[in-house]
């Protein structure tokens, strides 16, 4: 697949550190509009590092992020998040205490408010579940409808980008196909550009258009969803040790 | 027969449990009834006198007590008592129906209250002092039970309140209803200044450092005696007028202008109706706040930080914002205070008040603001009420003064509550928002298919 355009999201040599400890090195990452890229790899290999990297929670202390075209790693997080990036952070962080209605209005806090009512009813018609628990606490709802309520108070902000971190964690295997299902649908009919970060490699893989594999801070690894698939570290190391 | 059978079985435990309980209360008791301190005049300091007697009455009480616990009360072995269900009245308070009722009927009862039978200067007096807590408990409620920033020294600002206007209206003449902006303009400044150095401190250090912070606040006042008269205070603050009308005897004040005959009483009443007017402001003013995207993104910073600024959500700004608007209502009622006191000191500023009003919040339940009236008309209105229990000195002797066991009170108060309503006397969050049309939606929905 041919890129022409410029890269949305672009990721050049990023190095951050947890204290002295360094925890990526020298990243890059190009995320292309309407693309769908995943980044795999274990446990600490630095992938939610990356994201908030991206998001300026945990600032780059070497190397770039640009994103449409602005310079943003310097950026405090609540302008990266305005130009357009919106993230379902690692372990769905929903407001429990909130109804789910309102959760889904504290992601649309920095679009314009003639939107919400639209926004509101295309997440309802993508998560229908929600509507049916919209005065409902968040915190009773069961783990996957909360990672829908994550994802769709991440769409309320009209993301050119969305970041997901481990959508399917802890999630039954049919939740979470479900959970990609209906992120396939969106990037197919809305053309929406995703940036998934996931451990489970076998069903990030097969959404994906592409991805990278992360090996102690260090992207090891780089291709087209069916490549890294097929590929025997990929399948080794991530998959089960499936031959392939 | 079977029922003698289990009593039997289960009687030994019972007296055992009972003795434990007995000596855990004597240890308890020793040192509050069975020895009392007397100061003598002299070098020699202090007298002990032991009370042993009152120490056994203590503890025979507990070990009955304990026992007709056992009986009647405590859940059997093995059997578990279904959960009890809430109190009617109080889950109640919970339901938007019932506050919806409760509020307005409350505020009708307030305006009408002076013009009661029994409203005297005394119980007005005590009356302005409950409404002025439940303008404190509202403003802290911004900070503690939205935001969820554990504040400890609230009281610093309710110190720059009355000191502003004291000081204003001493040095440059100022009336009150100049003063009052001013203070809580001061007041949210102090917030803001308070809340920039602890905006990466959360719970347990914020509250250390807001405690911290509410002191610093006093001991300034405390020395910078130039300033602010030190120990000894500020007095001789102007009293509020009716709008230029003073409440006093000459023939332009407020009674002989309205054709009334002078009564102290007045100024009384017309402090009432102005802390009323106040603590209604402030009642508007955060009920709006909470309806509005400040006071959501207040609740969602509670929630969860990390999960608001990915959201994009200004942090800083937000925990600063409630600081100020928390510290204004704060400086609004310490104006208030100056005001009717017409002298301020540091002492009126301690710790002591920081943790009312903190305990005020933490009984209405935290995020309820019907909760923050009747915790305060039950904190502030029940210590005083402890004042009137006179006939208790006809049991325990004339030297007894109940007021003296305010704290004990205070104490037990506490512990019950975090055994029967952990969460605050109204602890259930009302939503923000309503949906009026919720069911045709959703119907609408499934019709289509999509539920």
């Amino acid at each position: 697949m041919a890129q022409m355009s410029n890269p949305l999201l672009a990721v050049r040599g990023v190095e951050t550190f947890y204290g002295r400890n360094q925890a990526l090195f020298g990243i890059d990452i190009d995320i292309h509009q309407g693309e769908i890229v995943t980044m795999i790899g274990a446990n600490g290999a630095g992938k939610s590092t990356l994201m908030m990297a991206i998001c300026g929670v945990n600032r780059a202390v070497r190397g770039s992020v640009t994103f449409d075209g602005k310079t943003i790693h310097e950026m405090p997080t609540h302008e990266i998040i305005r130009l357009g990036i919106s993230q379902s952070p690692e372990g769905r962080r929903i407001f429990p205490r909130m109804t789910v209605y309102e959760n889904l209005q504290m992601g649309a806090v920095n679009s314009a408010p003639q939107y919400f009512a639209d926004d509101l009813a295309r997440i309802y018609a993508l998560f229908p579940i929600l509507e049916k628990r919209h005065a409902q606490r968040a915190g009773t709802l069961s783990g996957g409808e909360q990672q829908m309520l994550a994802i769709g108070r991440a769409l309320m902000a009209r993301p050119k980008l969305l970041l997901l971190d481990e959508p399917s964690l802890g999630l039954a295997p049919l939740v979470a196909k479900q959970i990609f299902d209906t992120l396939r649908e969106l990037n197919k009919t809305e053309g929406l550009t995703v940036f998934l970060v996931e451990q489970n490699a076998f069903h990030a893989l097969r959404l994906a258009s592409r991805g990278y594999v992360m090996v102690n801070g260090r992207i090891t690894l780089s291709g087209t969803g069916a490549e890294l698939l097929d590929h025997p570290e990929v399948g080794a190391a991530y998959l089960g040790g499936k031959a392939h | 027969m079977s029922l003698h059978d289990q009593t039997s079985s289960s009687f030994l435990p019972m007296i055992k449990r009972s003795v434990i309980a007995t000596i855990i209360a004597f240890f308890l008791f020793l040192p509050t009834l069975g020895i009392k301190t007397s100061a003598s005049g002299g070098v020699d300091g202090l007298f002990l006198t032991y009370r042993w007697l009152l120490l056994a009455i203590g503890c025979g009480l507990i070990f009955v007590g304990r026992i007709v616990y056992e009986l009647f009360w405590a859940p059997k072995d093995g059997v578990q008592k279904p959960a009890k269900a809430q109190f009617g009245l109080v889950k109640a308070l919970g339901s938007a129906k019932v506050a919806k009722t409760i509020g307005p009927l409350l505020l009708v009862f307030a305006v009408a209250f002076p013009f009661l039978p029994f409203s005297d200067r005394y119980i007005l007096d005590l009356g302005i002092l409950i409404i002025t807590y439940v303008m404190l408990g509202w403003g802290l409620q911004i900070v503690v039970g939205l935001a969820g920033l554990l504040d400890l020294g609230y009281v610093a600002f309710y110190a720059v309140g009355a000191y502003s206007y004291a000081l204003l209206s001493i040095h440059f003449g100022f009336g009150f209803w100049m003063c009052l902006p001013l203070a809580g303009l001061l007041a949210a400044t102090w917030g803001i200044i308070l809340g920039f150095p602890v905006l990466r401190l959360r719970g347990d250090y914020l509250a250390i450092v807001t405690l911290a912070f509410g002191e610093i606040i006093r001991i300034i006042l405390l020395n910078w005696r130039g300033f602010t008269g030190g120990s000894n205070g500020l007095s001789s603050i102007p009293r509020p007028s009716f709008f230029g009308l003073p409440f006093n005897q000459d023939p332009g004040g407020f009674a002989a202008t309205f054709g009334l005959e002078y009564s102290s009483m007045q100024r009384i009443v017309f402090l009432y109706f102005l802390i009323l007017a106040l603590a209604v402001f402030t009642f508007f003013v955060t009920a709006r706040l909470r309806r509005l995207p400040i006071g959501r993104a207040w609740e969602a910073l509670r929630e969860d930080e990390i999960a608001c600024r990915s959201l994009g959500i200004n942090t800083v700004n937000t925990k600063l914002s409630a600081f100020a608007i928390g510290a204004m209502f704060g400086g609004f009622a310490g104006s208030f205070f100056a005001a009717k006191q017409a002298f301020v000191s540091p002492e009126s500023f301690n710790f002591m008040e920081s943790a009312t009003i903190l305990a005020i919040v933490v009984l209405g339940g935290m995020s309820s603001q019907l909760g923050v009236v009747f915790s305060a008309i039950a904190m502030v209105g029940g210590v005083e009420l402890l004042r009137q229990l006179q006939f208790l000195k006809v049991i325990f002797g004339n030297d007894f003064d109940p007021s003296q066991l305010r704290l004990l009170l205070f104490g037990l108060a506490m512990v019950l509550m975090m055994l029967w309503r952990p969460r605050g006397l109204v602890s259930t969050r009302m939503p923000t928002v309503f949906l009026k049309d919720k069911k045709t939606v959703s119907a609408a929905m499934i019709s289509q298919g999509r539920g």
